[in-house]
């Protein structure tokens, strides 16, 4: 293995993940980009390379974008890739970006993943009429909302946690300015009183649509010291996929997800990760993949996840012990494309102590999650206050 | 500038693409039968296991499938989701279920409309078969069933039904392997 | 910098339509016939990355069922970039440069017969600006062919004698879609359909996949097959707006080509496999590249003799790999594109072993 360690010292985010009218796809980007390269102290000359990350070219209706964005975020003259792994591509484009650097040929990379949902209809790209198939797709709500009825039936869990996490993960929010949603007013009942979307999945069980983009400037440890803030480190990358459907798949725990997981734990020398890290910053689009989740990353026993979120073992605010999604996650932000990036970037504030109202005292290592496409595609990484 | 120019924040440009599709070596076949009023799925000799609609590859082994089989137009549920809201370009009103149902003699399940039945009934291991159309008005297409009603059988305990079904496929594995080797 | 080895490649047949397979059933067989020629299965490969394009296909996601053709379960570590499946290469070959895998396997495919090609990439254009009055990949390649008749460095006739040579040299490629002896005379009699192209000067509709197969020189795989070496690669990108470049050259091309040669240490080629999908393009390449006559351009025919869209730059590299293996030259450079005239550019230098 190489011996390249890779720094994040730079992390930009949109001021806040809502409807943005006001700018362009460029501008959306080169907002994120330009507060990456005030927080890592570089500027636009410093960066030897550009990886975009975005989700389906249809949420916007431009064709490849990076070739008309390259210019606004100083790609002219520099080499650019675009990442698209659907749901998880925030999370695989920061590790393609990682590579640059882990690979010895780069030494600061500048990457940026997006969405800009209210220039298309998103739900209209995520519900396509194939030709040749009858058209019951009904959008990802309606793909994951058996496999949340099956994490029902085999957990026995009560009919409301996912209404648990709804709240806790809004409750977190408010402490994170560029959440798209502040519910101030959030409780149990108003999440099980809002309307039932594709049973057993509620609105307010469900992320909502948002405009926004995330950057990070990732540096090999020669470059890490331009920052006035200290990096974050990456002690881990893995990837893994595997097919939408096949007989029998196993949808709930799929075995890439715990493949990935299990190779992401190797590297970083992890055995228990609840008592390992200190928070996580995992993919939870719909509720009930945070129980799905905390057992297939190994927090909890299998049909026990529910009971960590029952508990209030994954809230920030009722001092759990293992904090999941203290900035409000994608249940309180979905631009889809940069959903995963987020995740990443968010566990790497955490261990820089950089996270303000939403900071977990004393984080050394955290988690950074994303999957998309039928539960199939996975990117994760840990990061780390310390050099591994 | 002094001139007060009112913020343009949306301007709607439609793009229309135009495309033709076709089918694919699987499908066609799949979608003649359909015309027929029979469910055609494939064996994948790599694994033994029968998928429905055959899209022409099995994903576990990445092996092309060719071998036909007919299947029941009975089947029972997987999963389901009952959808609430309008879905963009579908003719569907809502609410309407949606079910992953195994077709009896298929190991991939497929998706499906459940009706003539209270919503609240569906249940996971429910039997249903289909409601076809008029025949008059068949097509090379699934939409031939209108949807599936349940039918007067008792529930299937689908973790035993996957048992039953992997024990089957490992059969018909050795048996088209063996036939492969002789 | 680890020594990274093209040890396989697989074409399907370069088609103007195929009716009858769909995407996964055409690369099936393609991924086959890759591993066959290096003798490797699926579970030698540390790394699988593709590269396609969703409006191609029509509908959001599409890169997500040639998942199928992979056999992947258990689960394989996978990627995949919306671009020409060269930057799949890179991407591959990046991570071979961390340790982390030794063998990787790249694949690129479209059937751009189902929609309107040059509408679909006219939507690639700067969204507000551009892309609401439909410039077709055509009309743009007509404006650069103009700007390079204007530097009086090229007439018509040397467009057409691109053609010549393409259609030529494609006589020997099996899977060509365009070949035989043609004349310049007769090619310079055909109407305009973006002056100053003819239909002849663009590349035609293909639908088709390929795949490449590389791996680190510490794992090459037991097939007779001779490597080759990727010595040196880079790319670069260059502004998007047309009006602030200048099209008749191809800036990003030579400052790529400057860094491949950097990191091989190699400045001559016996060959070259130019992604040129407009004929007038091949002939701002060999200026940018400084290509001399002794290289032979595209010895396959190049993208004017067929055109996978979103692979036809990881046909470059598989075209010189197989022609390296054929003869007994020795190097070669390949190059790949992306995005309207020539705005993204890839060099790579190539050894036999």
């Amino acid at each position: 293995m190489s011996n390249h360690r890779v720094a994040i010292c730079g992390i930009g985010q949109t001021e806040r993940y809502r409807t943005k009218l006001t700018c362009s796809l460029a501008g959306l980007v080169r907002e994120a980009a330009l507060n990456a390269l005030a927080d890592a102290g570089c500027d636009w000359s410093d960066i030897d390379a550009l990886i975009i990350g975005k989700a389906p070219d249809m949420f916007e209706g431009v064709v490849m974008p990076e070739a008309y964005l390259a210019e606004a975020l100083g790609g002219v003259n520099k080499p650019v890739i675009r990442v698209h792994t659907a749901g998880s591509v925030g999370g695989s484009t920061a590790i393609v970006a990682a590579n640059h650097i882990k690979s010895g040929l780069f030494k600061r990379v500048l990457t940026v993943a997006f969405e800009k949902q209210s220039e298309s209809n998103a739900h209209w790209a995520l519900s396509p009429s194939m030709p040749f198939r009858p058209h019951f797709n009904s959008g990802a709500g309606g793909m994951f909302a058996p496999v949340i009825r099956e994490y029902m039936r085999r957990s026995g869990a009560p009919e409301d946690a996912g209404c648990y996490v709804a709240v806790k993960d809004r409750v977190h929010a408010l402490n994170n300015p560029h959440a798209h949603l502040h519910l101030p007013d959030i409780d149990l009942d108003t999440v099980k009183n809002s309307p039932m979307l594709w049973e057993p999945t509620r609105f307010l069980e469900s992320c909502p649509s948002s405009d926004g983009a995330c950057a990070m400037v990732l540096a090999a440890e020669s470059h890490a010291d331009t920052s006035a803030h200290k990096p974050a480190w990456v002690h881990a990358m893995a990837m893994r996929s595997e097919p939408s459907f096949y007989p029998w798949r196993e949808e709930v725990n799929p075995e890439a997800s715990r493949a990935c997981a299990k190779d992401l734990y190797a590297q970083a020398g992890i055995t228990k990760p609840r008592e390992e890290l200190d928070l996580a910053e995992v993919y939870v689009p719909f509720s009930w993949f945070e129980p799905i989740w905390l057992e297939s990353l190994g927090f909890a026993e299998s049909g026990q996840g529910w009971r960590l979120t029952l508990e209030g073992a994954t809230s920030r605010d009722q001092g759990g012990d293992i904090p999941w999604n203290c900035s409000g996650g994608v249940l309180s932000s979905n631009p889809i494309g940069a959903s995963g990036m987020i995740r990443f970037a968010e566990a790497a504030l955490q261990v820089r102590g950089m996270a303000n109202k939403r900071q977990v005292d004393g984080a050394k290592r955290a988690l950074g999650h994303a999957y998309g496409g039928h539960s199939q595609f996975f990117a994760m990484w840990i990061v780390g206050a310390e050099k591994p | 500038m002094d001139i007060d120019l009112d913020p343009i924040e949306q301007l709607d440009a439609p793009i229309y693409h135009r495309y033709h599709a076709t089918s694919s070596r699987a499908i066609t076949p799949f979608l003649h039968a359909m015309k027929r009023g029979e469910l055609l799925g494939h064996l994948s000799t790599a694994t033994g296991k029968v998928l429905f609609p055959p899209l022409g590859a099995c994903p576990e082994s990445g092996q092309a499938t060719h071998m036909p089989v007919i299947l029941s137009d009975s089947g029972t549920v997987l999963g389901f989701t009952t959808v609430h809201l309008p879905i963009p370009g579908s003719k569907l009103v809502p609410p309407f279920t949606v079910a992953n149902i195994l077709l009896d003699g298929a190991d991939q399940a497929c998706g499906h409309l459940i009706s003539e039945c209270e919503i609240n009934a569906v249940a996971i291991g429910m039997r249903v078969t289909a409601v076809w159309r008029a025949k008059e008005i068949w097509n090379n297409s699934l939409e031939n069933i209108e949807y599936f009603r349940p039918i007067a059988e008792p529930l299937v305990d689908i973790d035993e039904l996957q048992k039953q079904c992997l024990i089957k496929a490992n059969h018909r594995k050795k048996s088209a392997q063996g036939d492969q080797d002789a | 910098m680890r020594e990274v080895a093209i040890v396989a490649y697989a074409q399907s047949p370069q088609v103007r339509q195929e009716k009858v397979l769909n995407e996964v059933e055409i690369l099936m067989p393609v991924i086959e016939e890759a591993l066959a020629e290096a003798a490797m299965t699926m579970d030698d490969i540390d790394f699988v990355c593709s590269g396609s394009c969703d409006y191609i296909a029509g509908g959001a996601f599409s890169f997500v069922s040639a998942v199928d053709a992979l056999g992947a379960t258990p689960s394989k570590m996978e990627s995949h970039v919306e671009m020409d499946a060269a930057w799949a290469l890179y991407e591959s070959w990046l991570k071979i440069q961390t340790g982390e895998i030794s063998s990787a396997l790249i694949y690129g495919f479209g059937k751009s017969s189902v929609g309107e090609l040059p509408d679909v990439m006219s939507q690639q254009c700067d969204p507000y600006y551009l892309a609401p009055l439909w410039p077709d990949s055509i009309s743009l390649a007509g404006i650069q062919a103009s700007a390079l008749l204007a530097t009086g460095r090229y007439t018509e006739r040397d467009f057409a004698d691109v053609v010549v040579e393409s259609r030529r040299k494609a006589k020997t490629n099996p899977n060509a879609q365009l070949s035989g002896d043609v004349s310049a005379d007769h090619l310079i009699e055909a109407p305009y359909i973006a002056s100053p192209l003819r239909r002849h000067d663009c590349c035609p509709i293909t639908d088709g996949a390929s795949v490449l197969i590389i791996t680190d020189k510490s794992a090459l795989p037991k097939a007779k097959t001779k490597p080759v070496y990727i010595r040196g690669i880079d790319h670069r990108m260059e502004a998007h707006q047309l009006g602030i470049r200048t099209l008749s050259e191809s800036k990003s091309s030579t400052l790529a080509l400057a860094n491949a040669k950097d990191q091989a240490g190699i400045e001559q080629f016996d060959l070259a496999e130019l992604y040129a999908p407009f004929s007038p393009q091949t002939l701002i390449l060999k200026d940018a590249l400084a290509l001399n006559d002794k290289v032979d351009i595209n010895p396959s025919g190049g993208p004017l003799a067929g055109h996978i869209m979103m692979s036809a730059g990881l046909d470059r590299f598989g075209m010189s790999f197989r022609a390296l293996q054929s003869s007994t030259v020795k190097t070669a450079l390949a190059h790949a594109t992306s995005g309207p005239c020539l705005q993204h550019n890839m060099i790579a230098i190539l050894e036999a072993g």
